[in-house]
């Protein structure tokens, strides 16, 4: 599994890296998860705003820091 | 772009029809006015009409959100409509009183009658 976390590296950002990082590490899942902070790579996946949660190509989330609870969600699907 | 380069949580989405007569390029045009003031951030409609996944997601996730149709044809309205995508807050411009024609040389009284419109259905 490839998770993208995009945000140029606010506060914000920084947040939903770490929610992913956590539900990965207590979910056990086999993922790799990179932050993305090129501005021209974020807008490639034409989101209106970050941070952002992409999970194998699916934009899972935009401007909002996601939960654990739905991070874990969209890691057991 | 350290302490608040995400999305502010107040900005407002704009999506215009952008269609092929006076009323749907007002639509364009004031989109992009209260852009450049500061008012919300234009947004591709396009984007969500080829159901691509990065633009679908950001129309449901943002907190604000307008949708200007040109014409009660209401291709934006249906272009949300078939994306499963809550109208928030909605505009339709010949119901103020703006005829439709095929002139794109717009007026500008009819711009800032537009813009007037969309911020005060945002309130």
């Amino acid at each position: 599994m490839e998770i993208k976390v995009l945000g140029p590296g606010c506060p914000k950002c920084k947040q939903t890296e770490k929610n992913v990082k956590d539900a990965v590490a207590e979910t056990g899942v086999d993922a790799t998860v990179e932050k993305v902070t090129d501005i021209m790579e974020i807008a490639g996946y034409g989101v209106f705003g970050t941070p952002s949660v992409i999970i194998d190509g699916e934009v899972k989330s935009v401007g909002k820091i996601p939960t654990k609870e739905d991070i874990k969600s969209w890691l057991n699907k | 772009m350290v302490e608040e380069c995400c999305t502010p949580g107040g900005n407002i989405m704009i999506l215009a029809c952008s269609g092929g007569s006076n009323v749907g390029q007002l639509s364009n045009q004031a989109a992009i006015e209260l852009t450049q003031e500061g008012f919300g951030k234009m947004f591709c409609l396009a984007g969500i009409g080829g159901h691509l996944g990065g633009f679908i997601q950001s129309a449901k996730d943002v907190p604000a959100m307008v949708a200007i149709d040109g014409c009660e044809v209401g291709c934006a309205k249906a272009i949300l409509d078939h994306a499963e995508i809550q109208t928030k807050n909605y505009l339709v411009l010949t119901e103020l009183g703006i005829e439709k024609n095929k002139d794109f040389k717009l007026k500008a009284e009819e711009i800032q009658k537009v813009k007037a419109a969309v911020k005060s259905v945002c309130d």
